[in-house]
């Protein structure tokens, strides 16, 4: 079976990139999307007491979580949803991860989808196991059930009360009935006393006292430590190697190559260095000789990337969307503007660099892995073994980042090829410059605006040619025939009205691996679209903000444009109003600024995320002032969590606005270390603020989407200050520095 | 190699490596303490950080024949029970999100607080800015700081 049928089998690429739906919308995980349909279907109800809730005799209520914690607060937010349906105590409730076991779990943790997929099925799972409480409580006092209520972790009876702790219930009650899941009774939002709750974070105490376990963290007795020489090439090869030298580095053990597992897993292939240690494998890798077979990319480069580029933009792309006529409209407008946007390769720059634990007996494997994608990482150590991927245990640890990076499971593949040759139990150890320059990173793209306004201001053509390293060419043949649609996310829909909208792609081709970076296409749709309706309102001479919200009209529902997106919840133009207006109130928009500095908007239906950005720009500094960010994601489930990821998103975009883009030359990242490819950092991080939408809906996910607002925000907000629009990111503020000096 | 003895979060250790081996390696790989990080290799991060005789040090370019008849502070030395005011204030202000890099961040504030116990918002971002958060937490670790500065200064108030 090959690596790219793994992915077919799993509806991966057929709900991917050929209906350019799931994969590349946020790559939303749901089991449709995601899983086998098949094997979907003969999910069974588990026993809530066996998969989602244990309760010990000393009322100690440990919620299992299928979802991986990779920062972004699921060991949180999940938890409160279903101990709030459970009638928990707060205080008793303790957190564990869910074993990779797909019949029962909806594994996969991207696309912004935890909070959203897993609202009404943990609802559904707390109210079962809550009834079932109510139900061994009831038999005990031989009354029924309805006159039974559950609160704060016990089940309470008549007046005076009388009550049962939970742990005094559970043993019987994990031997009833499971209610049906779609008729069981659901708590009326009325009276939640947990979802919506100022609480801590679960898992902040281990995180903070040094006793929280990465994947890097595994130990395991007897294993061994492996670093991995890869080509620096893009699908170059080794042509051959002497480990002569690296096994005479004390605490190596051996040295050998393993090779390239093709397009499912994508690993590079190697020379592995097998040592005691980690700093004895690194030292091996250094005193390695290897000869590489560079193959074809190493011709490559971001100057002849941006060639193709130009030569592409030159041409007209396949046109993806066409309403009414806009290049008649275009042509007969009296006013109209062109604008080309420039995104380069992004890194995902975890700060724990990839690594996974393995190891392979005869009959059966264990493996320690930083994922997102459990499942995937089960069934590859599975091929690689040679078991069935029952027999494949998988334990996902906490992540250091993930940011899609962790969705691979190119490390996981490497993990088990080096375990195989070995017998032992062995990490495959990242370097930070392994990471930088072996990365799946976000597409390099090219994007041509053309908008034309009649005399009253209104658009009256919206055109988007992209050109781009696109993320499906990357993964399958078909995906090379795509259309290009993945490619667009908030920039296919935009909420703004006008008769004429047409949008076309044109591939660009590269070896550099990419995937789904923080906000996947929205990053580069994002800024492009925001900056661009804010060169319109200039051209119109109106407000950014009034401009706006005059365009998007009154409050409706938008059908999302492109095939296999019918299915996609329609945009609601008045959950992105309600953010814009809030953010604009909040930052004070439309206030007097002080001299030098400007402000800033952009929102998106993406999230439903708007930000207001001030900067300041004086004859010593440029500075980033401030950012009031708001969102109207539903309801909000756990607040402090929604502004923890909101303010770093928005931390994320501002490395992306201002500090490096990933490189080629001669087919190789020329970036390596965070002295090339730097971060932002605390001297350089403004305040943020983070306002919420008041919402009884459905939660949305929050993790990524302000990435994808804070870039156009802040070149609107230096074209307020300035009059200089920037639009090729990273910005270069030293251009600002000498154009007022 | 060469034999090593130092002392770790109060205990003494003799180990026998590579002399230029780092630090951190010794602290993660021979004495199973992995709480410190292993981020970038070359100090541009601070995920490493610990600290040697009192002051913050990235282990990951400290090879440990530096260390030798020093004492170590690591992020599991620095309070028996998770209860220095730091950490406290860690938790109270929901600082971590993947909290990789926190160890090194606990470690660098807390090497500030020991050299000025009330530091300004400047004072912060110069000590701190070595140390790269990739969620972005750095505006909740400078209100932590500061909370554990109050925090500290109470403590150390003479009680009426």
């Amino acid at each position: 079976m090959g690596t790219a049928s793994i992915l077919n089998r799993r509806g991966f690429l057929k709900k991917g990139t050929a209906g350019g739906a799931a994969l590349m919308i946020g790559f939303h995980l749901t089991p449709s999307a995601f899983g086998d349909e098949a094997q979907e279907q003969e999910k069974k109800t588990p026993n809530p007491f066996d998969a989602w809730v244990r309760v010990t005799p000393d009322d100690r209520v440990t919620l299992i979580l299928a979802k991986s914690e990779m920062g972004q607060g699921v060991y949180t937010s999940l938890p409160m949803i279903l101990a709030e349906e459970l009638c928990a105590d707060w205080k008793q409730v303790h957190i564990e991860q869910a074993p990779t076991n797909p019949k029962i779990y909806d594994l996969g943790t991207g696309g912004s989808g935890s909070t959203g997929d897993s609202w009404l099925p943990l609802r559904q799972a707390g109210a079962a196991a809550r009834e079932m409480l109510i139900a061994a409580a009831a038999k005990k006092w031989e009354v029924t059930a309805e006159t039974c209520k559950a609160r704060d972790g016990c089940v309470v009876h008549g007046h005076p009360v009388r009550f049962f702790r939970f742990g005094e219930l559970v043993a019987e009650a994990s031997r009833l009935p499971v209610p049906n899941l779609h008729t069981v009774l659901l708590k009326n939002p009325d009276d939640f006393s947990i979802v919506g709750r100022e609480v801590h974070r679960l898992d902040a105490v281990a995180k903070s006292t040094g006793s929280a376990k990465y994947g890097i963290d595994s130990r395991v007795p007897g294993m061994l430590y492996a670093v991995i020489a890869r080509c620096p090439v893009f699908e170059g090869k080794v042509a051959s190697f002497d480990g002569t030298k690296a096994k005479a580095v004390p605490g190596v053990r051996d040295v050998f190559e393993i090779k390239i597992s093709g397009r499912g897993a994508s690993t590079t292939g190697g020379v592995a260095v097998l040592a005691d240690n980690s700093w004895a494998a690194i030292q091996g890798r250094k005193a390695l000789e290897v000869k590489w077979e560079e193959g074809a990319a190493a011709s490559e480069s971001t100057e002849e990337l941006r060639k193709q580029f130009l030569a592409n933009a030159a041409k007209p792309g396949t046109v993806l969307r066409n309403d009414g006529d806009a290049n008649a409209a275009l042509n007969a407008a009296s006013k109209k503007i062109e604008s080309v946007y420039e995104l380069p390769f992004a890194a995902h720059a975890c700060l724990e660099p990839m690594n996974c634990t393995v190891h392979i007996r005869p009959d059966a494997a264990e493996a320690w892995v930083p994922t997102q994608a459990p499942q995937w990482a089960q069934e590859v150590i599975a091929k690689a073994a040679n078991l069935p991927p029952e027999k494949v245990i998988v334990h996902t640890t906490l992540m250091g980042g993930g940011f899609g990076r962790r969705y691979q499971a190119d490390f996981v593949m490497e993990a088990a090829q080096v375990a195989k040759v070995s017998g032992k139990p062995v990490m495959v150890l990242w370097t930070r410059e392994d990471d930088m320059q072996h990365d799946f990173y976000r597409p390099a793209s090219y994007h041509k605006l053309q908008g034309a306004l009649d005399d009253e201001g209104k658009l009256v053509a919206w055109k988007h040619f992209q050109t781009s390293t696109s993320i499906a060419s990357k993964w399958s043949e078909r995906g090379v025939n795509d259309s290009g649609m993945g490619e667009f996310g908030s920039d296919a829909t935009i909420p703004y009205t006008t008769p004429n909208i047409r949008i076309e792609y044109t591939l660009a081709h590269s070896s550099a691996p990419r995937a789904w970076w923080r906000s996947v296409q929205h990053s580069s749709g994002g800024f492009v679209i925001e900056s661009f309706v804010d060169e319109l309102a200039a051209a119109a001479g109106q407000d950014p903000l009034a401009f706006r919200l005059k365009l998007i009209g009154d409050s409706r529902k938008i059908p999302q444009a492109g095939e296999g997106r019918q299915n996609e919840q329609p945009l609601d133009t008045g959950r992105l109003k309600s953010a814009l207006q809030l953010a604009a109130e909040k930052a004070g928009w439309g206030k007097p600024l002080p001299q030098g500095h400007g402000r800033g908007i952009s929102g998106l239906c993406y999230g439903y995320v708007a930000a207001v950005a001030e900067v300041c720009l004086n004859s010593k500094q440029f500075k980033v002032e401030r950012l009031v960010c708001a969102v109207n994601c539903g309801r909000a489930v756990d607040p402090n969590g929604i502004r923890a990821q909101m303010e770093g998103a928005a931390i994320y975009a501002l490395t992306a606005t201002f500090k490096d883009a990933i490189t080629v030359e001669s087919g190789q990242v020329v970036q390596s270390n965070f002295n090339d490819y730097a971060m932002l950092r605390m001297n350089e991080a403004p305040p943020i603020e983070v306002y919420i939408v008041p919402s009884t809906e459905a939660p949305d996910g929050i993790g990524e989407p302000t990435v994808a607002v804070i870039p156009p925000a802040i070149c609107n907000a230096i074209f307020n200050a300035t009059g200089k629009r920037f639009r090729r990111l990273p910005i270069d503020v030293r251009l600002l520095k000498t154009s007022q000096s | 190699m060469a034999r090593v003895t130092f002392v770790v979060n109060g205990s003494g250790h003799t180990i026998d490596v590579a002399p230029e081996t780092p630090l951190l390696w010794v602290l993660r790989d021979d004495l199973n303490l992995t709480g410190t990080k292993f981020g970038c290799g070359m100090a541009l991060c601070g995920a490493c950080t610990v600290h040697i005789e009192g002051e913050a040090t990235r282990s990951c370019i400290t090879p440990i024949s530096s260390v030798a008849g020093k004492k170590v502070t690591t992020i599991e030395g620095l309070s028996a029970d998770g209860g220095h005011p730091v950490q406290r204030a860690w938790i109270e202000e929901d600082v971590p999100q993947c909290g990789y890099c926190q160890s090194g961040q606990i470690m660098s504030a807390a090497a500030l607080l020991t050299r000025k116990p009330n530091p300004s918002n400047a004072d912060i971002d110069d000590f701190m800015s070595g140390n790269i958060c990739r969620c972005g937490t750095y505006q909740r670790i400078r209100r932590a700081i500061h909370r554990a500065a109050c925090t500290m200064a109470n403590n150390t108030r003479p009680s009426a």
